[in-house]
């Protein structure tokens, strides 16, 4: 275990360090501690190493990761994991606003709650949360799968496209284009598999499944109003 | 006995300026169809710009350099406050962001190969970046847009900058369209969305909101990138002190500022031509921002929106930009809205110079269509050939005009060196009317 002390190395030797890992190296768990709150922790890693951070994070933790497991033992601040393109993040605690934004793949599973605007724009990333999300999640979420074990806020996915959306509680309200649709045996299955993934305690069954209506896929002026 | 008025004069049929034939044409097409006509390019209208501005060259109390033998340096550094590997240019236009999707592959690569050849840099779009395009663009500035369609942090790291987008001036506070008929297999692959769908670009990001998430956005993109590549900031031509004193406040290297005769690859011609204000109006005032800052020439600032000659180029160096940004004035060097098609122009309802429909994606010139047929007529080498031929002569024409001023580089022109033919260029502008010591506000003076 390789242990960073960010009251000690800069946020700049941080990245560098974690980033530098290649492919093949032997030295996969890391640890740091002393996050203080900071920005753009473990960003643009490319290694399948294992990163511990060991408090809670500002804004951008796990930015564009590719291949490496971050797991934060606290909570995180806006966009955690945004961007992401592959590997899987994991936090304890509640994440902030935009968790998991245009994320292209991998896995994110937040443990607590997260806020406003989960999933915006994502691309095929899968994100799992145990608890709620807010107002306008999954806005314009284009593809991958979007998991709320708890409720989910106003106005979700909002001007959806083919991204999936899985909740289990109530949803306060759907936005524009967004509709519930059937569960067919293929979305249960899926479910399942990220609800294990995720380290649910949650059955498929007790969820519904949200998508596009596929309205506003060709631009009429009536959208405007 | 009645009068005969037959023959006595009658008056004659007089145009509403107010309700004119093109605007009462608007009006039945808008009454016929129910939607609002979308359209690419920049604003029509005529607006104060660069032609109301002239140099007053050397006199007695000036030194003129001779016009084709002295020295008059054109090169320029782009992203000196933080970057480790600064943008050097030979010369100070560079080309404007243009996406794979609005436009052919083969256009991209003639825009890499021209810009390439006389030694500037190109831009990313919407979309993401093509391997053809990296690899034909010596010098690449990749856009970070509010969409991330093929954003992706390899191709991030292979940029020489990055150019976070928050509006341009064809549509300051609007996103983007790309309609169906351009998303083609390759276009709906890079973007992650179903082929033959209309496809909306954001027109806010979707990860921050205001100059302080910005500024930790900023911090992030440069995590990633090493602090090796200069980040640019780019916006609309909207509030010109403002957004250049944030986007400094928020870490920018390089302000990028685009006015409303910026074009676009679609939107709403409402929004092109009643949103945002005019190029000309806009660099005074971003300069007027980084002065105050103490950082002009520290962040440098890149002026486009309607520049198409050596002497829109000299005039905003003289007005104190570093460097300019062309995307109409390349397409037009590459064959767009040429005469010679203009019997399929006519086809589709418009003619050669004023066609616009780049969003349907039925360009006869081949530069912004994704039909394979249509784009095989652009042959990439010759379109950069002659984007290098223009390129060179704006150049040329900037020299001349730098010498004849008596300057041997050309970020050496200042605003002493024009006048101005109208009270609004003047004031915009911030030079003396012609023949006068005067502009509308300046100090010390009331009108």
């Amino acid at each position: 275990m390789q242990t960073i002390d960010m009251a000690t190395t800069s946020l700049r030797d941080l990245n560098a360090t974690l980033q530098a890992q290649a492919e093949a190296t032997n030295q996969t768990a890391w640890e740091i501690v002393n996050p203080k709150g900071s920005h753009a922790i473990a960003v643009g890693l490319d290694a399948p190493i294992e990163v511990t951070v060991k408090g809670s994070t500002g804004y951008y933790c796990a930015g564009m990761n590719k291949q490496a497991t971050i797991t934060v033992n606290g909570s995180v601040g806006p966009g955690v994991a945004e961007n992401m393109m592959s590997g899987t993040v994991i936090i304890d605690g509640d994440a902030s606003q935009y968790a998991g934004a245009t994320g292209h793949g991998g896995t994110l599973i937040i443990k607590g709650n997260a806020s406003s605007r989960c999933g915006i724009s994502m691309k095929g990333i899968d994100i799992i949360v145990h608890g709620n999300v807010g107002h306008m999640s999954a806005f314009m979420a284009q593809s991958g799968n979007l998991v709320v074990c708890g409720d989910a806020g106003d106005a979700l996915g909002d001007s959806i496209y083919e991204a999936r959306l899985f909740v289990r509680g109530s949803v306060k309200s759907l936005g524009a284009d967004c509709i519930e649709k059937e569960m067919r045996p293929e979305h249960i299955a899926l479910l399942a598999d990220l609800l294990e993934r995720g380290g649910c305690d949650a059955k498929p069954e007790e969820f519904k499944r949200y998508g596009s209506a596929r309205q506003l896929y060709n631009f009429n002026i009536d959208n405007a109003y | 006995m009645k009068d005969d008025h037959s023959s006595a004069p009658r008056t004659v049929p007089i145009q509403s300026a107010t309700f004119s034939n093109p605007v009462n044409a608007e009006i039945r097409r808008a009454a016929a169809t129910g939607i609002y006509d979308i359209r690419g390019g920049g604003a029509k209208r005529k607006v104060p710009h660069f032609d109301d501005l002239l140099f007053l060259g050397a006199s007695i109390s000036r030194y003129p350099l001779e016009g084709y033998r002295e020295a008059c340096d054109t090169s320029v550094t782009l992203g000196t406050r933080y970057a480790k590997n600064p943008i050097k240019l030979d010369i100070p236009i560079t080309i404007a962001g243009m996406s794979f999707g609005a436009l052919s592959g083969a256009a991209k690569e003639a825009l890499g190969r021209g810009a390439t050849l006389a030694g500037t840099s190109t831009t990313t779009g919407d979309g993401g970046m093509t391997p053809e395009e990296r690899g034909h663009s010596k010098t690449l500035v990749y856009q970070y847009l509010p969409s991330r369609y093929g954003m992706n942090p390899d191709d991030l790291r292979k940029a020489d900058a990055i150019e976070v987008v928050v509006g341009q001036g064809a549509k300051p506070g609007g996103g983007g369209m790309l309609l169906g008929q351009k998303i083609t297999d390759r276009v709906a692959q890079m973007r992650n969305l179903p082929k033959g769908i209309d496809q909306r670009s954001a027109c806010r990001h979707p990860d921050w909101t205001g100059p302080d998430d910005l500024e930790i956005k900023i911090l992030e993109l440069r995590e990633i990138t090493g602090w090796r590549v200069p980040i640019y900031i780019k916006v609309g031509g909207a509030r010109p002190y403002f957004d250049t004193t944030l986007a400094v406040k928020a870490g920018a290297d390089v302000v990028v500022i685009d006015g409303m005769q910026g074009g676009t690859a679609a939107t709403q011609d409402v929004f092109i031509e009643h949103v945002g204000m005019p190029t000309l109006a806009c660099i005074r005032e971003a300069v007027r921002a980084l002065e105050d800052l103490g950082m002009h020439r520290e962040v440098q600032l890149i002026v486009s929106g309607g520049i198409r000659t050596g002497a829109d180029v000299a005039k905003c160096m003289a007005l104190g930009a570093d460097a300019v940004s062309i995307g109409t004035a390349a397409l037009i060097a590459l064959g767009d809205n040429d005469p010679k098609w203009e019997a399929e122009y006519q086809k589709l309802g418009t003619t050669a110079g004023a066609y616009d429909d780049w969003h349907e994606g039925n360009d006869p010139a081949g530069i912004s269509t994704q039909n394979p047929d249509l784009a095989a007529r652009l042959d990439p080498v010759e379109g950069g050939r002659r984007l290098r031929n223009y390129l060179k002569v704006m150049t040329l024409e900037a020299q001349t005009i730098a010498r004849a001023c008596g300057k041997n580089k050309l970020h050496n022109l200042e605003p002493e060196d024009l006048c101005a033919l109208t009270m609004e260029a003047a004031a915009m502008a911030k030079v003396p009317l012609a023949g006068t010591d005067w502009w509308p506000g300046k100090p010390g003076t009331t009108f």
